[in-house]
């Protein structure tokens, strides 16, 4: 069960896992997400899903605290001790014209199954991939593969165009043609500045958030985001929303909530392992 | 010297009632051991002879499950500790974890005749103290006796749940030889007996042997698996399954829809029990999952759930532990037993007081809640007079986590996926009273996703009347003709929970 049938390092700190699961495989669907367990003594994360053919699933996965870097650490034969889902609200996907599918960093790989079920639905896609630098652009061909046209874009300029997202859909929108949507994943500070470029303009925008989760069924509330001034679980209600909706930063708040033990148990991790 | 038998109920009654040794209080809270040590040997025969072996004896008729209680005490008193666990099992597969959980003072012991006799509660046979004796013997043995199966009927059910509904269903059907699989979301099982319910009140060691044992008996369990998302309830009858049974639970946690209540630092009861009990964050770092650090943790609510919470805060480290709620300690529902260890625990209650609104930082943190005192006026649906805000009263009170322990109610993940399925207009499975059958032919539910969140014991009770159920539809077959399910979502909502709310 949950078997890593294939490892690839996609980019520095950001791996590539195809895992066996036959039941998400057969499933899922673009926007679900699973929760994972490396170990049996690891706690609950949430991954979103980035793909998978046949039985398997494919998890893109950065390395940002002790669980990630566990996973990061085990190799292609091991088997992940527990992989639960498809979870969440698969992505609205319907025929709007043109769209645009931003993935800022990691959401590149979530963005992915998006952009092609769009595609798919006869729309017109253009995507956005952002990253600090040229190293960290990843799934570059496979967003190639599905989307009319793909805008690069790296912090130094060392790939693309020099500057963040936001900058290239600034000058998409200039471009006049009508945009129908846009789908903005990625890091909690780079969804709320594109809604801000959205909002005056009145672009349907969804993001896909990523909050701290345990059961991921919508057991406990601790995912809990503040939509239109509702509380909605991320879990169960989402993980896609009105981006112009949702308080991002409440949301990037509570995900601090427990940086102080995540660093140590990142350290003394990287410290016993890698030390 | 006369035999136990031989004791007139005059001299029985003279017997001392016997005291099961607790863990002190001001060790407990620096630990997740249970708190009650259990019965010796010699005290359990004692205690056992306390019983009045009453020819009409009403202790059966206040057990869900109807337990012989007078034959299991009497097998005590005998020191045939064996054959009272057997005795117990017939009807009960599960003792050692309803000798600790079942709320008994409101069911066999209450009707007890030493209770009426002595006109005292506290001084009842204590039959659930002897029931948890049989278990832990039994367990401690070794090797719990595996039944005779019969042969493979050929027939094979999914059961929904690993809690104590699905695990009776599981046990009952698998003894007369269908094939079961019970599907589970988390990754481990016995549901709210693991993330809900304390180590200190119930060791999850207890849980995970009783599943070994019914593994043994050849019940399949398969975990991360989220029915209604996996795979549906349509899919799995597609996929072989003749019958099954939703045992899903209560597992949707109320929150009070305050201001201030998405602050860091507010957690529902579910998180943060599931945190501390299922992923032991209680043991961070050693286990990964953190928990807040609290100095001063405000608990909202009065039921077992609100007692879980703020006696695992005290054990968390937290300074100060205050049990805020909104109508007076008569009123609670929580075991009596739970609110006496919680006041020795040094749990600061705040009673007849009320939130208004919670209070942050500039980071987002929880700093204090706005508290309304209170004051009991007529009498609401549940009977309890209900909680009436005296204006202008507001004060603050200081805290750093606040927990909101005030009700669950149904995952409604279930009913979203499967349209076929009737609910209630809060979302609990409607089924037929008599056959635990719900609108869609083949499938069972009980437990608390029919009832709303109530006891351990009424869920195996329901799970007890749906395996006899399934079991006599896997025999004939015959769906149309259970009585009528009752309509569900007009304007007259069944009102399942028999607990009442806080």
């Amino acid at each position: 069960m949950y078997e890593i049938v294939r490892k690839e390092t996609l980019a520095p700190g950001i791996c590539r896992y195809v895992v066996r699961a036959p039941e998400i495989a057969r499933s899922r669907k673009a926007g679900q997400f699973v929760i994972v367990r490396p170990r049996d003594d690891s706690e609950r994360i949430p991954l979103t899903i980035a793909g998978g053919e046949g039985e398997t699933i494919v998890l893109v996965v950065q390395e940002v605290g002790k669980t990630t870097a566990v996973m990061a650490d085990m190799v292609a034969g091991e088997s992940l001790a527990d992989v639960c889902g498809p979870l969440g609200q698969p992505a609205r996907v319907q025929h709007l014209g043109t769209v645009v599918v931003i993935g800022g960093g990691i959401g590149v790989a979530p963005a992915y199954p998006i952009a092609e079920a769009m595609r798919n639905a006869g729309n017109s896609v253009i995507a956005i991939l952002g990253a600090r630098n040229q190293e960290l652009l990843i799934m570059v061909e496979e967003m190639s593969r599905v989307a009319d046209r793909v805008v690069l874009t790296t912090d130094d300029g060392s790939r693309g165009l020099k500057g963040l997202v936001t900058t290239a859909l600034q000058s998409l929108i200039e471009e006049g043609r009508p945009i129908a949507e846009v789908i903005a994943i990625g890091p909690a500070v780079m969804m709320k500045k594109v809604c801000e470029v959205t909002r005056p303009r009145r672009i349907p925008t969804l993001v896909s958030l990523n909050t701290i989760m345990i059961d991921g069924t919508g057991m406990c509330g601790g995912c809990r985001v503040s939509v239109g001034g509702q509380t909605r679980f991320v879990c169960v209600d989402g993980p896609e929303f009105d981006g112009h909706q949702v308080d991002f930063d409440l949301m990037i708040r509570r995900q601090a909530m427990y940086a102080e033990q995540e660093h140590l148990a990142y350290q003394q991790y990287l410290d016993r392992q890698r030390g | 010297m006369p035999t136990w038998r031989e004791r007139t109920n005059k001299e029985r009654l003279k017997l001392p009632q016997q005291r099961m040794a607790e863990q002190a209080a001001e060790l407990r809270i620096r630990n997740m051991k249970e708190v009650p040590l259990g019965f010796s040997a010699a005290q359990a025969r004692l205690e056992a002879q306390r019983c009045l072996q009453c020819s009409k004896a009403r202790c059966v008729a206040g057990c869900p499950v109807g337990i012989d209680i007078p034959r299991f005490v009497a097998q005590i008193a005998d020191g045939d500790f064996a054959a009272a666990a057997a005795t117990i099992k017939e009807k009960n597969l599960l003792p050692a974890i309803c000798g600790r959980v079942c709320p008994q003072e409101e069911q066999c012991q209450v009707v007890c005749a030493v209770t009426k006799a002595l006109k005292s509660l506290d001084r009842s046979v204590s039959i659930g103290k002897l029931e948890r004796f049989v278990a832990d013997w039994e367990r401690e043995q070794g090797s719990a006796a595996l039944p005779p199966l019969p042969k493979p009927s050929g027939r094979r059910v999914a059961v929904v749940g690993s809690g104590p509904a699905g695990l009776t269903v599981a046990g009952d059907l698998i003894r007369q030889g269908h094939a079961v699989t019970v599907f589970e979301a988390l990754h481990r099982p016995g549901g709210v007996l693991v993330y809900g319910i304390p180590e200190f009140r119930l060791p999850k060691e207890i849980v995970y042997r009783e599943v070994e044992y019914l593994e043994k008996l050849g019940v399949q369990f398969r975990y991360n698996f989220v029915v209604g998302k996996t795979r549906s309830l349509e899919e799995l009858l597609g996929d072989g399954y003749d019958a099954i049974f939703i045992g899903t639970g209560a597992g949707l946690p109320k929150f009070l829809d305050l201001e201030g209540e998405n602050l860091c630092g507010v957690y529902s009861a579910n998180e943060y029990l599931t945190r501390s009990n299922l992923m032991r964050a209680f043991e961070f770092p050693r286990s990964d999952t953190p928990l807040a650090r609290s100095r001063r943790v405000a608990v909202i609510g009065g039921g077992n759930v609100a007692m879980d919470s703020a006696r695992t805060a005290a054990r968390l480290g937290a300074e100060t532990v205050y049990l805020v709620y909104r109508r007076s300690e008569a009123e609670m529902p929580a075991r009596s037993e739970e609110i006496y260890h919680a006041r020795e625990e040094g749990i600061v209650f705040h009673l007849l007081q009320n939130p208004t609104r919670f209070l942050g930082d500039q980071r987002d943190w929880v700093v204090g809640l706005e508290l309304q005192r209170m004051e009991l006026g007529e009498p609401d649906a549940s009977g309890r007079r209900r909680p009436v805000p005296i204006q202008g009263s507001e004060w603050v009170l200081e805290a750093d986590t606040v927990i909101v322990a005030i009700g669950n109610e149904a995952n409604p993940l279930m009913a979203q996926t499967a349209p076929a399925l009737r609910t209630t207009r809060r979302g609990n499975i409607v089924v037929d009273a008599q056959s635990q059958r719900t609108s869609m032919k083949g499938v069972f539910a009980g437990g608390d996703i029919v009832l709303g969140a109530a006891t351990v014991i009424l869920a195996m009770g329901e799970g007890r009347r749906a395996a006899q159920a399934i079991a006599k539809y896997l025999e004939d077959g015959k769906w149309s003709e259970a009585p009528a399910v009752p309509e569900a979502c007009s304007a007259a909502p069944v009102e399942p929970s028999p607990a009442p709310a806080a």
